[in-house]
């Protein structure tokens, strides 16, 4: 978890807030650094984490929460972690026909499926285990990334349902947290991003957008971060904070500073 | 694993260091290898491949993709495990090079290929893959292209050494096992068909798959896709490239070339129509292949006519699920053919995106304006600013005020260096013009001589403000 970060959201490992979505989203820029963050702060934070990691292969997130002090293979095997493998999965899936419905099933279906499989697969991974255990603080749900549902043949409108059930299930009956990344493709171009994109923007507590500068690659200022904070059930009852800030990742953290205030600049 | 797990923590400090072969490092040094064979994947120790190099930022290995120029811009080469999607330029001229090159460097380096086309017989192409300049033969090479008029006194050196004239010149009949990482070669000769020959590969030509017949269930993907994808994961099963197979030890990398994917050839039609049927054909063919990858020693390169596809939604999909992407725009026939600005390329590069692979940063140029030209015999690829800085003295005279638009500059990409420099140098050419001003004695040239000596406050020199030609009206 990144300090800075942890201080600009205004949170500590020791005080999880619980029952939020928050939504990650990225434009022109890659936002996988919010996954690792909110990855390594959830496992220090004592909760039970089930990630559903659909992009990138274990030892990729382990290799970086070990840079960011937690290990993923020791909480894995403490069942601290239950770990879905997207792309491991899937050449099982695909290649061979599996005896009972596996997460990722809708791979093998031909026309639009659903995420029921990948749904009861949360749902059980998340059950609270009252077997006299170290009880784990809040379940925390880990989604990188919805957008790559979408290209796997899934309507937008399967996914939002996919996340309106994981909000019931963890958010309200847990009191637990769901955090998820989307792309955003910012040309209004991809129609069935813009719709996620927008229902799950109406869903959040709180909206992390890493955005590429708007004058192109710069080596000192890697992108900017809008934060927003929600409050989706009283829409109108107060006005949502927004702050902005601009970032530079570096090997082990990212540092955030005002917009225009980069240490290169100053 | 756990005890791969507890020394993992000590080893993470070191993070990038290149691993020795004791075991106690592997975990800093993970190689994308087979995490499928559980039996010895703890105490794997690493054997060195030939052709891999690790990372030194990541300890990822990295292989060549024929291009050491390419290699540099990519952060040393590209990893195993991944993908490198080339999109294509118009006429499909030199990303078959590019292909090319990747195809001939499993064959030097001695890796496995395989080779998939719905258009050539794979055959074909590994007959077409060009020669590899070894050494001294380079070196010659250069030489030659340098000075040419020296061919009278090599041949007094040859003298010397007359009697080593007469031995026939060696012809490696093996796979030339070089040590080097990345080699160059010469596109006007052919591979010498004893190293094709030696070399061991697959070939998938979709139309002679096309005959058998299709006995799976309906999936959403095309034909052509679906049995790609098995002819894949039964070479890197049978092979033994995921470690899954008891019989085969495999250690090796294998290279597989996919040619014009998506175009209508593989039976795909979204280069054809905006609303295709199959729009997730593509997508899904490649989180599949993506995952065959993640979990064996290979290393995969696409060729995609991006320039045909109709939906602009799906090149975005397409770049989030390949990891390397690198577009190529030749110059012909376009109007950047005749432009002076560009008279010794071919086209330009553009790297679109760099994965950041078991790290949060990665390896980026801070170049973005690359131009790549074929000469006679080698590609290379060259920052095109230095050019483009000379050219453009001609271009922007003094004496006129000019709009610096910032974003959408030339290369379609707004880049911050790109109109910094423009500036400074807009701000030298006003100095340079500012000293056409009238002055009542002078000008003693100071310094490199470079930059004559700027009018600045000798503007106002006899209290009356001398006219600046053009930039600023002379006030009345």
């Amino acid at each position: 978890m990144f300090p800075e970060l942890n201080n600009l959201l205004n949170i500590t490992p020791d005080r999880a807030e619980q029952g939020k979505l928050t939504l990650l989203c990225d434009a022109k820029t890659d936002g996988s650094f919010l996954v690792h963050h909110f990855l390594s702060f959830y496992l220090k934070a004592n909760c039970k984490v089930c990630f559903v990691a659909l992009i990138q292969s274990f030892s990729h997130y382990n290799i970086v929460g070990q840079k960011l002090g937690v290990s993923l293979t020791a909480a894995r095997e403490c069942g601290q972690l239950v770990f879905l493998e997207g792309l491991k999965s899937s050449v099982d899936v695909f290649f061979r026909a599996q005896a009972e419905p596996h997460p990722l099933q809708f791979l093998r279906e031909a026309d639009a499926g659903n995420l029921q499989p990948l749904y009861e697969f949360v749902r059980e991974a998340l059950k609270p285990v009252d077997d006299g255990q170290a009880a784990w603080r809040c379940p925390v749900l880990l989604v990188d990334d919805l957008s790559v549902l979408l290209s796997l043949g899934l309507g937008a409108v399967a996914v939002l349902d996919f996340i309106h059930y994981c909000r019931v299930a963890v958010c309200w009956e847990r009191k637990g947290n769901i955090v998820a990344l989307a792309h955003d493709s910012g040309d209004g171009e991809d129609k069935e991003n813009d719709i996620l994109l927008n229902g799950l923007s109406h869903q959040s507590h709180l909206i992390l957008r890493a955005e590429g500068l708007a004058t192109g690659f710069c080596r000192d200022v890697h992108g900017q971060l809008r934060i927003l904070w929600r409050t989706p059930s009283q829409p109108t009852a107060q006005r949502d904070g927004s702050l902005t800030y601009q970032y530079k990742i570096q090997d082990k953290s990212v540092s955030f500073f005002a917009k225009g205030m980069s240490p290169a600049v100053l | 694993m756990a005890a791969v797990a507890t020394c993992g923590t000590g080893a993470g400090s070191t993070g990038s260091v290149v691993a020795t072969t004791s075991e106690n490092n592997v975990t800093s040094f993970q190689r994308k290898g087979p995490r499928a064979s559980g039996t010895d994947s703890g105490c794997s120790r690493l054997v060195s491949i030939a052709g891999t190099r690790p990372s030194v930022r990541n300890g990822q290995l990295l292989v060549s993709t024929g291009l050491p120029a390419l290699d540099q811009l990519l952060g040393g080469g590209l990893a195993v495990g991944t993908v490198l999607l080339i999109e294509e330029d118009k006429y499909n001229i030199y990303s078959s090079l590019l292909f090319k090159y990747f195809l001939a460097e499993g064959i030097i380096n001695g890796h496995t290929l395989l080779v998939a086309s719905a258009k050539e017989d794979p055959a074909d192409i590994l007959q077409e893959l060009p020669a590899p300049l070894l050494d001294d033969n380079y070196k010659k090479d250069l030489d030659e292209d340098i000075c040419n008029h020296q061919t009278p006194d090599s041949n007094i050196k040859m003298k010397i050494a007359w009697r080593y004239q007469l031995l026939p010149k060696m012809e490696q009949s093996g796979p030339v096992s070089s040590s080097r990482f990345g080699h160059y070669y010469d596109a006007s000769k052919r591979m010498p068909r004893e190293l094709i020959e030696t070399s061991k590969w697959h070939g998938f030509f979709f139309p002679e798959k096309l005959s058998s017949t299709l006995n799976k269930e309906p999936c959403s993907l095309t034909h052509g896709y679906r049995r790609l994808l098995q002819f894949i994961q039964k070479v890197i099963y049978e092979e033994g490239f995921d470690g899954s197979n008891p019989q085969k030890k495999q250690k090796n990398i294998l290279r597989i070339g996919i040619q014009n994917l998506g175009s209508p050839l593989w039976g795909d039609d979204i280069c054809c129509t905006e609303n295709c049927d199959n729009s997730h054909s593509l997508t899904k063919f490649l989180y599949v292949l993506r995952g065959l990858l993640r979990t064996s020693l290979s290393a995969c390169i696409i060729t995609m006519p991006t320039h045909l596809i109709q939906n602009k939604a799906i090149i975005a999909r397409v770049t989030n699920l390949s990891d390397t992407v690198v577009g190529l725009e030749s110059f012909i026939g376009s109007e950047r053919e005749t432009n002076p600005l560009y008279k010794d390329y071919h086209g330009l590069i553009h790297i679109r995106q760099i994965p950041r692979l078991n790290n949060l940063i990665y390896d980026v140029s801070d170049v973005k304006d690359l131009a790549f030209k074929l000469k006679r015999k080698l590609f290379t690829i060259e920052w095109v600013q230095d050019n483009y800085l000379r050219q453009e003295r001609n271009i922007y005279p003094p004496g006129f005020s000019y709009l610096l638009k910032q974003k959408d500059s030339a290369w379609g990409e707004g880049s911050l260096q790109h109109s910094t420099f423009l500036m400074s140098f807009l701000a030298k050419a006003t100095a340079f013009a500012s000293r056409l001003v009238r002055h009542s004695e002078p000008l003693k040239q100071t310094g490199s001589g470079r930059i004559l000596q700027a009018a600045g406050p000798r503007l106002w020199h006899d209290g009356r403000r001398q006219a600046a030609p053009g930039l600023l009206a002379v006030p009345p």
